[in-house]
């Protein structure tokens, strides 16, 4: 009776808790249907590529300099172009949110690229209600009159006016397509759900059936209690963790750089680190509502916005970057950005599974010390 | 005499944030062989104090010695011979009935050949046998209560201790239990059985009689009604209303505590006091003042200090109901059907004006959701549900303006304070102005609310909620008043005051309907249907039915004997 853990109590706990787990639709759902679906609405329906920017076009000037800047417009493949008369008509088109931005050739346009003054020979307007799409306008305006005057230069047999040209490559994501990153980003989310969500949800639950009460009346102990909770849940993160990235490898088509063993190791990580915090939550609100909110509040929120999926850790105000040094799912969206795009960058891995590990020590130890063998 | 096993020695709980303490100085001793009864209303401690000798709390002061252990310090050892049943049974409702057992099989190290036998025995006894692989969600309230029991025993305790294992199951799974529970004390358990029913006190031992923390009493249950022995009596054959003969016999000094029993007026008297004298009580010609036995509720009532009063001050306030037609409250082939369970089976009946009519019925047998339909909140499958004349299918709220309704558990809101609840209730029910604020100031005045006003309900005692309730419901002075489990729980004091305003409002003419699962509150009623599995299995004043099971053997039936045979006979004709 001394044993802390007897392997027979624990045996019988995992297989109670599995066959729950088996049972309940709402698990399934959640440890396997939810993924998948995540993945494709991340894969297929969000897209923060911006393809095809509408922008409209005021010709004032219809010299034949100016006819083939249009036409040059035409031709990319970034923008949608609608053809304006006036500008006032063009701002009008612009307000009511037909066009992003619009680009006007002023009468004198030809005149100054004859004589170049300090003053631009082009006007560019743009939304800046929606600032992202505004600087896409602005750049892409950009790079459709810096190659305009090349190709104009080379024409003329001349070199060009600029000397030096903006090539951008991108590394690691080469086509630059958001899917790819934000796909082991979702895989954090959907790890999250998993460990905080659905554990926090079935130990409350034990609490408000008062089965909790009847396990604690019989001889277990507070680590089998522990245990028996964690390997189960453990397991079937795992595997949810697993069909995730099968799926966005063989469905989606995400590279994957970066070797299995490392995605286990790290996996295992945020994994226990998020039980640890689901079964602190419910171990001390012991109430499935309260559990529930509190595990969105204090997991699922703070991985969707401070883990850098979405939000770029960077822009954010210091002391919001400062936080997000606290936030698990933080070092996981690393992780796992760099095992699908970069591949083992172990210097990486290692600093972001050891604070994983120390975060996993923590919620984990919390909950054994807040686990009481008693009602109180 | 064998030694205690169970010895409590001034044993306090308090918890944090709650000023009153929950166990207040209890001393006591449980022994083997023997069921002890730990009776009170709810808040009473009960489950506190189990919980104490389970070990899953430890007292504020004091000390418990379970078999010469104390539950915290030696806690793994208590476990090995403790068995628990908590309330609502503790049963994981995804797993079959087997795995339940099998579960508390391994935690409880029974295995092996030891295990096979175990289990055969306790299906047996159990009478499960047949549903080992059904999920213990989809059992019945009665065959929960036999699987929790089962799962409690697989250790074979010394110590068995059942939280309210009578709650949520129907009279006949109770006797059935009952009498499983007799058979353990034969192999030297010792039982704890826990319950809200006063009358199921009787059934054990020893007594631990608890109200509000304290103990009132501790030993058998005879040498508490020996107490108030001789002073018993019931009026019977009595002419004109009970309800007002009962509100006479009450203003006497010499009488205690009185209750309506059927046709007749129970009456328990002070020590000494000289029998009331039937002709002052105006009791009729053919009145006659009869001995009876005592019950454990009358002493329950003498160890409090008597009951309330008979007035009703809240019934002197209402105007009295004028213009209503005969017949008040009509279902007509009510059915409604959830999937292919029929909640509600082709219900008939007819509730007069001036008439309290109960629906009594163990839980789940159909009866709040009749009475949803009564009120207009659940639309029928089929068949018609009328009040006041009023088909519920096509004017629900018009009726609803009419009636008043009030919840079980009280829906009061939590978030609100006394008197915002009374100002929202009276406001949905149309008073406005120098009348809200008239009747929400007098029911303040009745029930005695001026030192709660600024709390909220969720801190209140029961009783108090309970009459708040009580006044929400009545303040637009509605001739009709559903009330759905209104006493479950609370103390017979409080359950004695509640009545007292009941019967004051019906003598003004106001119709009530009531649910119950205590099978004694259909003696408050002028008449009652018998719900079981939706359908009505006998109706009349709760004289008839009781006369309808009457034997030679049992020649004076409780309500819930009747209850018995009648469902037995049923059952004995659908099997025909």
């Amino acid at each position: 009776m001394n044993k802390r853990v007897s392997f027979r109590r624990l045996r019988a706990l995992c297989r109670k808790e599995t066959l729950q787990i088996l049972r309940d639709p709402s698990s399934n759902i959640i440890a396997f249907v939810l993924p998948v679906v995540l993945l494709f609405i991340f894969g297929y329906g969000i897209n923060l590529d911006s393809s095809a920017v509408t922008i409209g076009l005021v010709l004032e000037d219809t010299g034949p300099e100016a006819r083939r800047f249009a036409n040059n417009l035409y031709g990319s493949p970034y923008l949608k172009v609608t053809t304006g008369l006036t500008r006032s008509g063009m701002e009008q088109t612009m307000t009511a949110g037909e066009v992003r931005g619009f680009v006007v050739v002023p009468v004198d346009f030809s005149e100054k690229l004859k004589n170049p003054t300090d003053t631009a020979p082009l006007l560019v307007v743009a939304d800046g209600a929606e600032p992202n799409t505004a600087n896409f306008v602005q750049n892409y305006m950009n790079g459709v009159w810096n190659g305009w005057l090349q190709q104009r230069a080379a024409e003329q047999g001349v070199s060009p006016p600029i000397g030096i040209s903006i090539d951008s490559r991108f590394w690691f994501n080469p086509s630059a397509e958001s899917r790819n990153y934000l796909i082991p980003g979702s895989i954090t989310i959907i790890m999250t759900v998993i460990g905080t969500l659905l554990t926090s949800l079935v130990v409350a639950r034990e609490w408000e059936r008062g089965t909790m009460e009847a396990l604690l009346a019989s001889p277990v102990t507070r680590a089998e209690l522990l245990l028996s909770k964690l390997l189960p849940y453990y397991a079937l993160g795992i595997i949810s963790l697993f069909l995730c990235v099968g799926v966005s490898v063989f469905i989606l088509k995400v590279p994957f750089r970066g070797s299995l063993f490392a995605l286990w190791v790290i996996g295992s990580l945020f994994l226990t680190s998020s039980l640890g915090l689901g079964l602190l939550l419910s171990t001390v609100l012991r109430n499935q509502f309260n559990a529930a909110q509190a595990s969105l509040n204090a997991a699922f929120l703070p991985a969707l916005m401070l883990s850098g999926f979405i939000y770029e850790i960077r822009s954010m105000p210091v002391f919001i970057q400062a936080v997000t040094y606290l936030i698990p799912a933080r070092y996981f969206v690393t992780a796992m950005q760099t095992l699908f795009q970069a591949g083992n960058v172990w210097p990486l891995l290692i600093s972001s599974g050891l604070f994983l590990l120390l975060s996993s020590i923590f919620f984990i130890g919390l909950t054994a010390l807040k686990t009481r063998r008693r009602l109180e | 005499m064998n030694d205690a096993l169970v010895t409590l020695e001034a044993v306090s709980k308090s918890f944090p944030g709650t000023d009153k303490p929950a166990l207040e100085n209890i001393s006591s001793a449980l022994w083997p062989g023997r069921i002890t009864g730990l009776v009170g209303p709810d808040g009473a401690g009960k489950t506190t104090l189990i919980r104490l000798m389970a070990g899953l709390l430890a007292p504020t002061s004091g000390s418990i010695c379970v078999s010469g252990l104390d539950p915290i310090r030696d806690a793994a050892k208590l476990r090995e011979f403790v068995g628990y049943m908590p309330q609502k049974f503790g049963l994981y409702e995804d797993l079959s009935v087997l795995e339940n057992l099998e579960l508390h099989a391994d935690l409880r190290g029974v295995l092996g050949a030891q295990r096979t036998v175990i289990f055969e025995r306790l299906l047996g006894f159990t009478d499960l046998a047949r549903f080992t692989t059904r999920l213990a969600g989809k059992l019945s309230g009665g065959m929960k209560q036999k699987l929790g029991l089962a799962c409690a025993l697989l250790g074979q305790p010394r110590l068995l201790l059942l939280d309210e294992p009578g709650v949520g199951v129907d009279p006949i799974s109770r006797r059935e239990l009952w009498k499983m529970v007799h058979e353990l004390i034969g192999q030297g358990i010792a039982v704890v059985w826990s319950t809200a029913y006063l009358d199921e006190a009787e059934l054990c031992q020893d007594v631990l009689l608890m109200n509000e923390g304290q103990l009132l009493f501790s030993g058998k249950p005879s040498d508490l009604t020996n107490r108030i022995r001789d002073r018993s009596f019931q009026i019977r054959h009595a002419g004109g209303s009970r309800r007002q003969l009962l509100a006479r016999a009450l203003r006497r000094p010499e009488v205690m505590d009185g209750v309506i029993q059927g046709h007749s007026v129970r009456l328990l008297l002070r020590d000494n006091a000289t029998h009331p004298n039937l002709l002052e009580l105006e009791a009729g010609e053919q009145a006659e003042l009869v001995q009876v036995t005592p019950r454990f509720e009358d002493a329950f009532i003498e160890a409090l200090g008597g009951g309330p009063g008979g007035d009703s001050v809240l019934a002197q306030r209402l105007r009295p109901v004028v213009g209503v037609q005969d017949t008040v409250v009509e279902a007509v082939e009510l059915t409604k059907l959830f999937g292919d369970f029929a909640a509600t089976d082709h219900v008939n009946f007819a509730v007069k004006r001036g008439e309290i009519f109960g629906l009594l019925g163990p839980n789940g047998a159909g009866k709040s959701t009749t009475f949803r339909m009564m009120c207009g909140l659940l639309a029928p499958t089929s068949g018609t549900a009328r009040v006041l004349g009023i088909d519920l299918k096509t004017s629900a709220s018009l009726a609803r303006q009419q009636l008043g309704y009030m919840a079980q558990k009280f829906s009061l809101y939590g978030g609100l304070t006394v008197r915002q609840n009374l100002m929202f209730f009276s406001g949905i029910y149309g008073l406005k102005g120098e009348r809200q604020k008239a009747m929400v100031n007098g029911m303040i005045d009745i029930f005695k609310m001026e030192p709660f006003l600024h709390t909220t309900p969720d801190t209140l005692p029961l009783g108090f909620k309970q009459r708040l309730a009580l006044a929400c419901a009545v303040m637009h002075e509605p001739p009709l008043l559903f009330l759905d489990e209104p006493t479950s729980g609370v103390d017979p004091v409080t359950r004695r005051e509640f009545w007292t305003h009941i019967n004051g409002v019906v003598e003004k003419g106001v119709t009530v309907m009531v649910t119950t699962h205590f099978m004694d509150e259909a003696e408050y009623c002028d008449r009652i249907a018998l719900v079981f599995r939706g359908k009505i299995i006998a109706a009349g004043t709760p004289d008839q039915l009781k006369e309808q099971v009457s034997t030679p053997e049992n020649p004076d039936p409780t309500m819930e004997d009747a209850f018995i045979a009648l469902v037995q006979g049923q059952s004995q004709e659908d099997s025909l």
